[in-house]
C-alpha cells in the first residue's frame, strides 16, 4: 500500500493515494498518446507538406465524416472513463468509515489546533494512529484556510462558517508535511504543521501525556517548547531579526514605541495581554494581525512563556 | 511599393485631437494596443519579480507582505488590463470590420468610449497600487479581502469599471456581425476569427454584469459592513466564490475563443489550404461559449459543496474540452497535403498547438474529481493556467500580432529576429512553466512566499526560464519597434491570404476600402484560388474533365 513515489510524486502514505496515482497515471498515458498523434503529427505534416515553390493550388477536401467520428467519439469515452474513475474515488474520500477517530481541528492565523475526543491537544502537530482511519472535523476561526498533505493526497478548505468533513488512514508510520493551500495572508507560506503517525501504543502514550504537559519540566524549558507548539515561531524569532512580529531576543523589559506614539515596558502584565488580547498595544513598525489566545492557552502556560521570555534576556 | 505617400489611416490626419477623438475602429485598435502593451510590460516586470524572489525560501528582494502584493497585482493586471481585452480590443478592432467588408464597427462612438472606460477603470487600478495596494490574490476571496488592510475597494471598483469596456466592446462586435456583413458574406462564408470573436462577445455580454454585481456587494461589505460574504458579518464566503467564478470561469473562454479563431485563419493562410471542418471549428465555438456557463464548481472541488454538485461540474467540465480536441485534430489535418509555410506566425501557431495541447490535457487531471483533490491550489494549477492562458492565449496574441502587423502598420518586422524570438519564448516558456507542473504535483502550494528546502532546485530552475522569456519579449520590442520606423513597406496580400483585409492597401485608407467589396469567394478557397503579386488567381476548369462527369450522369 505504501508506495516510494516518483520523480513528479510524493510517497504514497494513505489508503486512497494509491487510487488517485493509478487515475493520475492514466491520464498522463493516454493524454501523451493523444498529445503525440495530434501535435507531433501536426509538426510532421508542417514539414512533410513544407512550401517548396511558390504558390500552387492546394487539395480541397474539408472533410471527412468516418474521421471526425473517430476523432469525436475515442477521445469522449476516454474522458468518461476518466470522470467516473474520478468521481468513483472522490465519494470514497468523503464517506468517512464508521469507526473512523474524530479529531476537531481548528485552522487560524497562522496555525493549526488540533483537539482529540478526551481533552488532549496539540498546536501543529497532528499524532495519529497506523492503519486507522481518522476523521477531521474542521473550521476556522478567521478566514478561509485549506488543509492539504500531499503524502496522502488529500486536501480541504476550512471555512469560518460551517464544519468542513474530511479524512484519511495513513498506510506508514512516519512525519509528513501539512501545508495551508488557501491563501491567508502574510504568514500563509508558513502555516505549515506535521502529521505524526504513529503506532497503536505509542498514540494511546501521546494521548495520555496529552492532558498533563508540562509536569516535572522547568518553566523555561516548558515555555521553550510551547514557543514551537504554539506556533510562536512562524512569526517571532529568537535571533534579534524581525518577522511578521517583533523578536523575542531581548525583549523583556525593554521600553517599546507603540504604533500610537506612546511608550510601553515590556512586563509580565504586557506579555499577558499580548497573548490573550494582542491588538490592544501594537509596537511601532508592525501591523495589527496576530489571532488571540483566548482558550487555546492557561495561565500555566503563560507563566512559563514568561519565564522563557526572560530567558531570552539572561541567556545572551 | 511605397505607400507613405498614399493616403491611409494613420496619415489621414494629424495631431493629438486626431487620435483621442477618432471614432476609426482601426485608430482606436492602435490606442488600445498602447495601453494594453503598457500593461503587459507591467505585468511581466511583476512577474521577474516574483520569479527572481523565489530563486531560494528565504528573502532574496522583498518581505512576505510585498510578494503577496506582487502576485496580486501580477494576476489581476495580466487577466484584468491585458489578456481579457487584449485580443478583441486591439486585433478584434482592427481587423474584424476589414474582414467582414465594412467600413466601420456598428456603433463607433460606444467603440470610442470603451477605450475610455478602459483607461478609466486602469486608472482606479492604479490607485491602488500607489494607495497601498491590494494582497488578496487576483480572485479577492472573502473573508479575507473583506477583512485585509489595503485598497481592496478602488482595485475591484477598477475591475467593474473595466467590465463595461469589455460589454461595449462584445455588443458592438455583435452587432456588426449581424448588420454589416458586405454584400454576398453569407455566415459561412464568414472568416472563423470572426466566429471566435462573435463567441466570445456573446460570453463578454452574458457574463461580465455578474462579476460587476459581485465587485459592489463586496464593495458594499467592505465600507458600509453589509454581511454579504463575511461570515463575521452573517454572510457566507463560498457565496462570494460561487458569484466570483460565475463569472471567471467564462471569462477563460473571452480569452481562448479569439485566439482560437486567429490559430484557425494562421494556419489555413500559412498552410495554403482549406481549412478541414469550416462548420465544426464554427459552432465548437459556439459550443464552448454556451456550456462554458456551467463548469465554474470545478474551481470548488475542495471547497466542501455537495457530492452531487462536483459531479455535476466534473462531468460538465469534460463536456467542455471535447470541442477544444475537435478543434486540434481540425488544425492538423488543414496541415495535411497542405503547402507550409513556417514563418513566424505559423511558428506561434505551432507554439500554440504545443502548449495548447499540454494546457488542455492538464486541464483533464484537474477536472476528473479525485486527482484535482491533490492537485488543487498547488503550482500545478499555476502551470496548468499559464500553458492555457500564456500558450493559448498569448500565443494566439503574437500569431495574429505577426500576422497583421503589416496591415497594421504598412511595415514589414525583421522575419529572422521574428523566428529567433518565437524559439527562445517557446524554449524558456517550457523550462518556467513544465517544472511548476513537477512542483505542483510534489505538493508545492502556490502563493507561498517561501517553502521548503525540496522544493528550491526547481524552483531556481523555472525562475531561470522566466528570464530567458523576459529576453524573448525584449528582443520583440526591438524588432517590433525598430520595424515602425525602418521596416520594409509591406504589401497588400504579404502572406497570400484570401480575407478581405489583404485586399485593401497596407495601412488600409481611412474607410477600409476604395469601393465596396462584394464577396464571391469563400475565405479559404485556395484549392481554386492563389495569390500573385497580390492578384487573385483562379484554377482553370478543366473542360474534359467536366464532360467526363457529365457523361458520368
Amino acid at each position: 500500500m505504501n508506495s516510494p513515489g516518483s520523480f513528479y510524486l510524493p510517497a504514497a502514505s494513505s489508503t486512497m493515494a494509491p487510487e488517485v496515482d493509478a487515475l493520475l497515471q492514466f491520464i498522463v498515458v493516454a493524454s501523451s498518446i493523444l498529445f503525440a498523434i495530434v501535435v507531433f503529427g501536426s509538426f510532421y505534416f508542417a514539414v512533410r507538406y513544407r512550401r517548396r515553390k511558390g504558390s500552387t493550388f492546394t487539395d480541397g477536401k474539408d472533410h471527412n465524416v468516418r474521421l471526425e467520428i473517430v476523432w469525436t467519439v475515442i477521445p469522449s469515452i476516454l474522458a468518461f472513463i476518466v470522470f467516473f474513475w474520478g468521481f468513483n474515488s472522490y465519494l470514497k474520500m468523503n464517506i468517512a468509515p464508521a469507526n473512523a477517530i474524530e479529531v476537531k481541528t481548528t485552522a487560524q492565523k497562522w496555525f493549526w489546533q488540533f483537539t482529540y475526543a478526551n481533552g488532549a491537544g496539540s498546536t501543529n502537530e497532528l499524532v495519529v494512529p497506523v492503519g486507522v482511519p481518522v476523521k477531521l472535523l474542521m473550521s476556522s476561526k478567521d478566514v478561509i484556510h485549506s488543509f492539504y498533505v500531499p503524502n496522502f493526497r488529500m486536501k480541504m478548505d476550512v471555512l469560518p462558517n460551517r464544519y468542513s468533513l474530511t479524512w484519511f488512514e495513513a498506510t506508514q508510520t512516519g512525519e509528513y508535511d501539512l501545508f495551508c493551500t488557501e491563501f491567508c495572508g502574510t504568514g500563509h507560506s508558513s502555516m505549515l504543521g506535521k502529521i505524526k503517525v504513529v503506532s497503536d501504543t505509542e498514540f494511546r502514550d501521546f494521548l495520555n501525556a496529552g492532558s498533563a504537559l508540562g509536569t516535572g519540566q522547568a518553566p523555561e524549558a516548558f515555555g521553550a517548547d510551547l514557543y514551537k507548539s504554539k506556533a510562536c515561531f512562524t512569526c517571532h524569532t529568537t535571533d534579534g531579526t524581525p518577522g511578521t512580529g517583533p523578536t523575542f531576543k531581548g525583549v523583556f523589559s525593554r521600553s517599546e514605541a507603540m504604533s500610537d506614539g506612546s511608550t510601553q515596558l515590556v512586563d509580565e502584565n504586557y506579555i499577558r495581554e499580548s497573548i490573550l488580547n494582542p491588538q490592544a498595544k501594537i509596537v511601532s513598525g508592525f501591523q495589527p494581525v496576530m489571532p488571540t489566545y483566548q482558550g487555546i492557552i492557561n495561565n500555566t502556560e503563560i507563566d512559563a512563556l514568561v519565564a522563557y521570555l526572560k530567558s531570552l534576556n539572561t541567556g545572551q | 511599393m511605397n505607400t507613405s505617400s498614399e493616403s491611409n489611416y494613420l496619415n489621414a490626419s494629424r495631431g493629438w485631437k486626431s487620435w483621442l477623438f477618432t471614432l476609426d475602429h482601426k485608430r482606436i485598435a492602435i490606442l488600445y494596443f498602447f495601453a494594453i502593451m503598457f500593461f503587459f510590460f507591467v505585468g511581466g516586470v511583476l512577474a521577474l519579480l516574483i520569479r527572481t524572489e523565489l530563486l531560494s525560501p528565504k528573502q532574496v528582494l522583498v518581505g512576505a507582505e510585498t510578494y503577496n502584493q506582487l502576485f496580486t497585482l501580477h494576476g489581476a493586471i495580466m487577466i484584468f488590463l491585458f489578456i481579457i481585452p487584449g485580443i478583441p480590443a486591439i486585433l478584434g478592432n482592427f481587423v474584424l470590420p476589414l474582414m467582414i467588408g465594412a467600413k466601420d464597427v456598428a456603433f463607433p462612438r460606444l467603440n470610442l468610449a470603451s477605450w475610455y472606460v478602459y483607461m478609466l477603470g486602469s486608472l482606479f487600478a492604479l490607485y491602488s497600487i500607489v494607495t497601498g495596494s491590494v494582497d488578496t490574490g487576483w480572485t479577492f476571496y472573502t473573508p479575507y479581502s473583506t477583512t485585509t488592510s489595503g485598497s481592496v475597494i478602488s482595485m475591484t471598483l477598477g475591475v467593474f469599471i473595466l467590465g463595461f469596456s469589455s460589454i461595449f466592446t462584445g455588443l458592438n462586435f455583435i452587432v456588426t456581425i449581424h448588420k454589416l456583413r458586405a454584400p454576398g458574406m453569407t455566415w459561412y462564408k464568414m472568416p472563423l476569427f470572426a466566429w471566435g470573436a462573435y463567441a466570445t462577445s456573446v460570453i463578454q455580454i452574458l457574463a461580465t454584469p455578474v462579476l460587476g454585481i459581485t465587485m459592489i456587494l463586496l464593495i458594499l461589505e467592505r465600507a458600509f459592513g453589509i454581511g454579504i460574504f463575511d461570515p463575521a458579518m452573517g454572510g457566507d464566503p463560498v457565496l462570494y466564490q460561487h458569484f466570483f467564478w460565475f463569472y471567471s470561469h467564462p471569462a477563460v473562454y473571452i480569452m481562448i475563443l479569439p485566439a482560437m479563431g486567429i490559430i484557425s485563419e494562421v494556419i489555413s493562410v500559412f498552410s495554403h489550404k482549406k481549412i478541414f471542418g469550416y462548420k465544426a471549428i464554427a459552432f465548437s465555438s459556439l459550443g464552448i461559449a454556451l456550456v462554458s456557463f456551467l463548469v465554474w464548481g470545478h474551481h470548488m472541488f475542495t471547497s466542501g459543496q455537495s457530492e452531487l454538485a462536483a459531479m455535476i461540474f466534473s462531468f460538465l467540465t469534460f463536456l467542455v474540452g471535447i470541442p477544444s480536441g475537435i478543434k486540434m485534430f481540425n488544425w492538423m489535418a488543414t496541415m495535411y497535403k497542405g503547402s507550409v509555410s513556417l514563418e513566424s506566425p505559423m511558428l506561434y501557431a505551432m507554439s500554440f498547438l504545443f502548449l495548447f495541447g499540454i494546457g488542455g490535457f492538464t486541464g483533464i487531471m484537474l477536472g476528473a474529481l479525485s486527482v484535482d483533490v491533490h492537485l488543487h491550489d498547488t503550482y500545478f494549477v499555476v502551470a496548468h493556467f499559464h500553458y492555457v492562458m500564456m500558450g493559448g492565449t498569448v500565443m494566439g496574441f503574437l500569431a495574429g500580432l505577426h500576422y497583421w502587423w503589416p496591415k497594421m502598420w504598412g511595415r514589414m518586422y525583421n522575419e529572422a529576429w521574428a523566428r529567433i524570438t518565437a524559439v527562445i519564448i517557446f524554449i524558456g516558456f517550457n523550462l518556467t512553466f513544465f517544472t511548476q507542473f513537477i512542483l505542483g504535483t510534489k505538493g508545492m502550494p502556490r502563493r507561498y512566499y517561501t517553502y521548503m528546502d525540496q522544493y528550491q532546485p526547481l524552483h531556481a530552475f523555472s525562475s531561470v526560464g522566466s528570464y530567458i522569456i523576459g529576453l524573448g519579449f525584449t528582443i520583440m520590442a526591438v524588432y517590433l519597434i525598430h520595424s515602425l520606423f525602418r521596416g520594409k513597406a509591406a504589401v497588400k496580400n504579404p502572406w497570400g491570404a484570401l480575407t478581405l483585409e489583404w485586399t485593401t492597401s497596407s495601412p488600409p485608407v481611412e474607410h477600409n476600402f476604395e469601393l465596396q467589396p462584394v464577396v464571391v469567394d469563400g475565405p479559404y478557397d485556395y484549392d481554386r484560388i492563389r495569390i500573385e503579386n497580390d492578384q487573385r488567381i483562379y484554377k482553370e476548369v478543366k473542360m474534359k474533365s467536366e464532360t467526363e462527369t457529365k457523361v458520368g450522369l
